[in-house]
């Protein structure tokens, strides 16, 4: 067996080695009731904010302070606590997906990614209403 | 429905020049196939043929560009690509960035990239040409494919740049009016994201290197179908070298233009689309070094081929991974979906398979083909068997791979050679490696049938990358150090030692230094990761030291041949200034009003890195007096920028930062932030906005809060304290219908805010016979009203309210990156390097 072959071999095991230590690290993808139950293991939440609830957040007195109800697609409605700036866009977002933990009644959040209607321009609905928004301002 | 002031003609000649760079394409491509292996007489024509045909597809792919960038400076609204990514306001520079804005407009660049390589590989390429320009052809035909936007039965082939908006969306009432045009007066605008110069000039470096990389690509498979092995090196090595230059450009612009206006807090973040081109880039390099050992040995050249098709395949994937819309929950900035991942797919087999015909022939192509068709039908109804599919392609890739001849005999442990190899192989299996972590949406969607939830990066994604590419720095850097002091074939001891003994030394010397004096402690992932680190450290500044002495000890001075240690100089640079940048990172906007604030018991876990600063009143920050002193409106947009003046806290030097925020851009709702950054030559400052007062809060809703306090007592508000110094008691005061026995009293509080100077206020009550009369009193620069409720013999009740109605403020991040520019600086000795180095062999193959 030459050198290289057996470098070739140690890489490739060292890397498969690697990204199989990465498979604890990893993640999944939750809902509220499913990730209930993994109190304390850190997941993504797929849901959506709760608009019928009010969003607490005040820049002046702690600008790292976030609380709103999410709700997912079954129904099920946690509250979600991020100790970082509020997400301007938060309130006109149609999904998102929370990264954090459950730790009792809130969800611990650390990140928050936005499904927001970007694509608004591909949506008709909107391309009305930005059309229309145009039109009454000239 | 006739519709009235609309242009078609611009956009029928463009949707026909698509068509016609489709067609030509494929011609092109076919001719210069049956060019590659026609006789003698035969060739004259087909040549003349494919020629042709490029020609004129590149003429078309020009002028598609002169006719949209027509389309965008006059505003033509009708056509749905110029609505959807521009407005009136945009200014002329950006009209370029909002060309590729979008995914049709990238696609053209890229075209227009292969258009002019193609021109200039006809004239330089000799006996090359047809069987290289082939596989350029056939590449143009899928980049026009996906340009076409044409419909076969249900199936839509591509997304044209000349779709009319009202065909895009007929059920808009809009177009219920035959004069519609002149009611759609005004475009949608381009993403303020993209309004940047930076979004100017990188797309068209990077989409340089993407089109770059089919040339190293195209040889190698011109060596394998011509059965001239080997031969193809010559001319693929300058163009490897500058492809290898302009892609790390490309690669490090997007860096920049993340750094100056994403807000992910730096110049790269391992997001997909990151990722995505970075490791085409690394095989490439790989690719790259293994060619020359196949230069100088004779060695290699199956690796050299195989990492040449990987790396056009990665390229490939990449624009499968960002298109596909796959990427959708994991990366922030990947292209819409368009519907066409079916043809993206295609064109990512096609990448694989293409190499796989060529090189395979008789029944074995024939077998080939049949797997082919095969897994391609099967993989229609079980997407997971798709992975077969590529695992039967790099099976007959191998097989076919065989017939490349190779040296059996062992290289020698101590020659140049043995080592560029094993750094070709870290890079390549860490390029594995990231991009099977990139991957995992992609794994999750393949394996969706078989569970119950997807899964995707933890919570540290950063970590997940760094920890592994650490590494591989640690080994890349040390290898780049010493491996160009070594001969090819064999190095004798008593060549190599010296030579290398002061580049260790005065490298040891440095880093040692260093070490000890620059507080290297990032101690976030414990003393293992600080100790990788540091080891990374030392090997990169090896790197640094070896590589600017080889250029005296190796190459004795001679500019021309000092490319490769000069980009090897460059790379090092890259390495020690991203190690120091990142790990020396420092937040200066960590909420420090915190002793102040009722953080709430849920705060204490995570120091908040935003800080609020209410206009006109200094905060500190590290070493910095910072103040939100005015904003500005941009004349024409819904774009505001923030005057910050920064003033040294040791009273010398100070300046000002600008950030800027889109606030409710075009109905897209919300705030889109575009940091400032000052740069200094050790450290950058760097700051963005995070959040603005919400107008709804505006309304003045908030209610006094009544305190019972004695004198002396304290009373906290949110920005600090009020102390109720005295209580006077007035018997007569001006005031008409106050009459004897009727009583007035004047509170004096002193308001202490957390920093700066106490005020005081002095509200008023009056009891008369006629009733109460509170006279409030507002600390304006506080937002703070107060108001004195009752007065009980020294017992007071004092209403407190915080109105933020007249309330200015700001709430931000700020870091501070030291010696980022030295990355920046590495990154483009690194481009000069590749250069010279190409220039050098262009010269070095005509000679």
């Amino acid at each position: 067996m030459k050198k290289t072959h057996i470098i070739i071999l140690i890489l490739i095991v060292g890397a498969i080695a690697v990204l199989i230590s990465l498979l604890p690290t990893l993640s999944t993808y939750e809902t509220v009731a499913s990730a209930r139950e993994k109190q304390g293991k850190y997941v993504h939440l797929i849901a959506k904010l709760d608009k019928a609830q009010p969003v607490e957040y005040d820049a002046i007195n702690n600008p790292n302070y976030l609380s709103f109800m999410a709700i997912d697609s079954l129904g099920q409605s946690v509250k979600v606590v991020y100790n970082n700036a509020k997400p301007e866009n938060l309130e006109h977002s149609e999904r998102l997906v929370l990264k954090g933990k459950m730790e009792n009644d809130h969800f611990a959040c650390q990140e928050i990614l936005m499904k927001c209607p970007s694509k608004y321009t591909d949506d008709p609905t909107r391309v009305q209403e930005s059309v229309n928004k145009k039109l009454q301002s000239n | 429905m006739d519709y009235t002031g609309e242009h078609l003609i611009p956009g029928n000649l463009g949707q026909f020049l698509i068509v016609l760079s489709f067609v030509c394409s494929l011609l092109a491509s076919f001719a210069y196939f049956k060019a590659t292996h026609a006789t003698v007489e035969d060739k004259k024509g087909w040549l003349r043929l494919a020629r042709w045909g490029f020609i004129l597809d590149a003429f078309a792919v020009f002028a598609i560009f002169g006719l949209l960038f027509f389309l965008f400076y006059s505003h033509r609204y009708e056509y749905f690509y110029v609505y959807k990514n521009s407005s009136n306001s945009l200014e002329f520079k950006y009209i370029f960035s909002a060309i590729w804005s979008a995914s049709e407009g990238s696609f053209l660049l890229w075209t227009f990239w292969h258009a002019v390589l193609g021109l200039i590989l006809i004239r330089t390429a000799g006996k090359w040409e047809a069987p290289v320009m082939m596989t350029v052809s056939l590449a143009q035909w899928a980049l026009a494919a996906m340009m076409l936007g044409l419909y076969f039965f249900d199936l839509k082939i591509g997304s044209s740049p000349f779709a009319l908006f009202r065909n895009q969306m007929p059920e808009l009432p809009l177009f219920a009016n035959e004069n519609y045009i002149s009611r759609l007066t005004d475009g949608n605008d381009l993403s303020p994201l993209l309004q940047n110069y930076w979004m100017v000039i990188h797309p068209p470096v990077l989409f340089l290197g993407f089109a770059l990389l089919i040339v190293p690509f195209a040889y190698s498979l011109a060596g394998l179908f011509t059965r001239e092995y080997g031969d193809w090196v010559k001319p693929a090595l300058p163009w490897s070298l500058i492809a290898g230059g302009v892609l790390g450009l490309g690669i490090m612009m997007g860096g920049a233009w993340a750094y100056e206006s994403l807000n992910f807090g730096g110049y790269w973040a391992w997001d997909p689309v990151e990722n995505a081109s970075l490791v085409p880039w690394m095989t490439l390099v790989a690719g790259i070094h293994t060619l020359l050992i196949y230069k100088h040995t004779g060695r290699s050249l199956r690796t050299t081929h195989l990492f040449f098709i990987v790396t056009y395949f990665l390229i490939i994937y990449s624009t499968f991974l960002t298109r596909s819309g796959i990427l959708g929950d994991t990366s922030v900035h990947s292209f819409a979906d368009l519907g066409m991942n079916t043809q993206l797919y295609l064109f990512l087999l096609g990448a694989l398979w293409l190499p796989v015909l060529l090189v395979l022939d008789g029944n074995k192509r024939w077998l080939a083909a049949m797997v082919l068709l095969v897994t391609l039908v099967a993989s229609y109804f079980v997407p997971l068997l798709t992975l077969l599919s590529f695992l039967a392609a790099f099976y007959f890739l191998y097989v076919g791979l065989k017939k490349v001849p190779t040296i059996t005999q062992e290289e020698e442990s101590s020659s140049r050679e043995f080592w560029m190899f094993i750094g070709s192989l870290v890079l390549v299996i860490s390029a594995g490696y990231i991009i099977v972590t990139t991957s995992i949406p992609v794994v999750n969607k393949l394996f969706a049938k078989f569970m119950s939830s997807g899964f995707t990066m933890g919570d540290d994604i950063l970590f997940a990358y760094n920890r592994v590419i650490i590494f591989v720095a640690i080994i890349i850097g040390l290898l780049t150090a010493i491996t160009q002091y070594l001969k090819y074939k064999k190095t004798p001891r008593s060549y190599f030692l010296p030579k290398i003994l002061w580049p260790t030394i005065v490298s040891l010397v440095i880093a040692g230094l260093i070490l000890a004096f620059g507080k290297v402690d990032y101690y976030e992932h414990g003393a293992g990761f600080l100790a990788a680190i540091w080891f990374a450290l030392v090997s990169s500044i090896y790197t640094v030291v070896a590589n600017a002495a080889y250029i005296w000890i190796g190459v004795k001075g001679k500019w021309k041949n000092a490319g490769a240690s000069i980009t090897h100089f460059g790379f090092g640079l890259m390495l020690v200034g991203i190690l120091i940048s990142s790990s020396k990172k420092q937040v200066l906007s960590y909420n420090t009003s915190g002793i102040f604030v009722p953080l709430g018991e849920e705060s204490k876990e995570k120091p908040g890195e935003n800080l609020t600063l209410v206009r006109g009143v200094p905060t500190r920050m590290g070493k910095y007096d910072v103040t939100y002193q005015s904003e500005e409106k941009h004349p024409q947009k819904a774009l505001w920028y923030y005057n910050l003046e920064f003033k040294d806290s040791s009273g010398k030097g100070g300046f000002s930062l600008r950030p800027n925020a889109f606030i409710n851009h075009n109905g897209n709702e919300g705030l889109l932030a575009n940091p400032d950054s000052k740069h200094f030559w050790d450290h950058d400052i760097f700051t963005y906005i995070t959040s603005l007062p919400d107008p709804e809060k505006n309304a003045d809703t908030s209610a006094f809060e009544t305190r019972h306090m004695n004198l002396r007592d304290t009373a906290y508000y949110s920005r600090g304290f009020v102390v109720l110094d005295s209580i006077q008691t007035i018997d007569t005061i001006p005031l008409p219908g106050f009459q004897k026995g009727d009583k007035a009293y004047i509170a004096t509080l002193k308001v202490q805010p957390q920093q700066g100077d106490s005020y005081i206020s002095r509200p008023i009550l009056v009891e008369a016979s006629a009733g109460r009369l509170s006279n409030p009193d507002t600390v304006v620069m506080e937002n703070l009203i107060l108001r004195l409720e009752k007065n009980e013999g020294g017992h007071a009740d004092i209403g407190l309210k915080e109105s933020n109605s007249a309330m200015q403020y700001v709430t931000l991040k700020a870091y501070r990156f030291p010696f980022i520019n030295v990355l920046w600086l590495g990154t483009i000795l690194m481009v000069i390097g590749f250069i010279i180095s190409g220039i050098n062999r262009i010269r070095a193959k005509k000679g």
